[in-house]
């Protein structure tokens, strides 16, 4: 291929979804250009061109051609850059069957539980919700130690596309432990993820990727504050 | 292949996320135990085989199991790759992706779940019309969202919109989708329509509009 290769990625530095292609993009080796959004102020103009149905990041642009939601967009990478780096979904066709599973189960179900039990202001429901997070992090260690048959990571050595979905929440998680003290990656609970979370977290690409657990902690606190302080005015 | 293979799929005959798998068999040529389960008593097979879930489909390939309508939808793709239901262009499968994501997250819920739930409907026709108009523009200049013949997001839009969501819309006294608004979607569901393989997986319109009735006042009184 002798032309250049353009690719540029949207994000923001918090989102655990914008997470995911940079560690896609750096377990390829392929050179992007990362532009931060600023989803307080105002939404870029390519942002907006690029993502007009839903105007969210990450949004990945190759070549100028819009790939849009995070795990859309590790498969699209997984897909084109194929002969480059390890594969980031397995070969087998069950196997890819039961990552896009396990992961449709932390998107679907499992963050979505996170983030009501965060923003609801009725403690019940916060309770219940923290308990559905719990069950969720049961079944994914159930789900790590079927899969990973006593490796690493979920699907071998090298981190893949389970790893990298589930994984992009880490930062998120200890810095909600460290903000409220809540410890939902509880050794004593779940022993296999929290081997797994370290590992993930220790790896070369994922520590340059992550964003620093103080400086999110900061930020949730920072946004906590302005949520408390709308619902009173 | 020597092997006899073994393929066996659970199933509800009004949900779309069942047909759609059945499209895909079809087309594949590949055939399937069916098995019909109910809504309200659910099998042990089923409660064993998606235990999270709960819920159909559920594809078992030689013993090995598979849930979840899209992902199973890749696997059948995969496992099988004769008469390929995705594009090998990357960019096209993730616009494919993303666009059977929207319909079966957002229109799904703006369409249905919200809309049962709604008394006053005009919002949610609006928003569920906006996000079709999305699905209009793919179809310009083109048969059917696979380009010249069916695939993969032909299974999921048409099992969702024309031959699910319509019957509930029906049944509500709403007419959504306009021939003024919607021409190319229109033109898409006739060209739909005349494919054998679709025909067989519509379900009965009547029995469709009752059961969508039915599953309107289940949401409601949830």
């Amino acid at each position: 291929m002798g032309d250049k290769e353009e690719v540029k990625l949207l994000g923001v530095w918090y989102s655990p979804y914008a997470i995911r292609p940079k560690i896609a993009l750096r377990l390829k080796s392929v050179d992007y250009d990362y532009v931060e959004e600023d989803l307080f102020g105002s939404k870029s103009e390519l942002l907006l061109k690029s993502n007009p149905v839903h105007k969210k990041v990450p949004v990945l642009l190759h070549n100028v051609k819009p790939i849009i939601e995070s795990l859309n967009i590790v498969e699209y990478i997984d897909e084109t850059w194929n002969s480059s780096g390890p594969s980031i979904l397995p070969s087998d066709p069950h196997d890819r069957a039961i990552a896009r599973f396990w992961s449709a189960f932390v998107d679907n179900k499992w963050f979505p539980a996170l983030r009501a039990a965060a923003i609801t202001k009725s403690e019940d429901a916060k309770a219940k919700g923290i308990e559905e997070v719990e069950g969720g992090l049961l079944r994914l260690d159930e789900a790590f130690v079927a899969i990973s048959k006593g490796r690493s990571f979920f699907c071998g050595d090298v981190i893949g596309f389970m790893d990298i979905c589930l994984g992009s929440f880490l930062v998120l998680l200890k810095a909600r432990e460290k903000l409220k003290g809540e410890k939902l990656l509880d050794e004593s609970k779940i022993p296999s993820l929290c081997k797994w979370a370290d590992e993930f977290l220790s790896d070369d690409i994922v520590k340059n990727v992550v964003p620093e657990i103080d400086r999110v902690a900061k930020f949730l606190g920072e946004l906590e504050a302005i949520a408390q302080s709308a619902s009173r005015s | 292949m020597a092997e006899k293979e073994e393929v066996k799929l659970l199933g509800i005959w009004a949900s779309p996320f069942n047909r759609r798998i059945e499209m895909a068999l079809k087309l594949k040529g590949i055939p399937y135990d069916y098995v019909e389960e109910k809504l309200l008593d659910k099998s042990p097979l089923l409660l064993e085989l998606n235990p999270i879930h709960k819920k159909v489909p559920v594809l078992v390939h030689n013993g090995k199991t598979i849930l979840e309508s899209l992902v199973i939808l890749e696997y059948i793709d995969e496992a099988w790759p004769h008469n390929p239901i995705l594009s090998q262009d990357p960019y096209e499968r993730s616009k494919a992706r993303f666009f059977a994501k929207l319909i079966d997250e957002q229109i799904f819920d703006a369409g249905f779940v919200s809309m049962a739930r709604a008394d006053e409907k005009e919002a949610l026709v609006e928003k569920t019309r906006e996000l079709i108009m999305h699905l209009e523009k793919e179809l310009v200049g083109k048969d059917f969202f696979g380009g010249k013949s069916v695939g993969f997001l032909d299974f999921v839009a048409g099992s969702m919109i024309p031959f699910c969501l319509e019957r509930g819309w029906e049944g509500m006294g709403l007419e959504v989708i306009t021939e003024e608004k919607f021409p190319e979607f229109k033109r898409w569901v006739k060209n739909m329509e005349k494919i054998e393989i679709v025909k067989e997986c519509i379900p009965p319109r009547e029995k469709h509009i009752e059961h969508m009735n039915f599953m309107v006042q289940r949401v409601r009184s949830a």
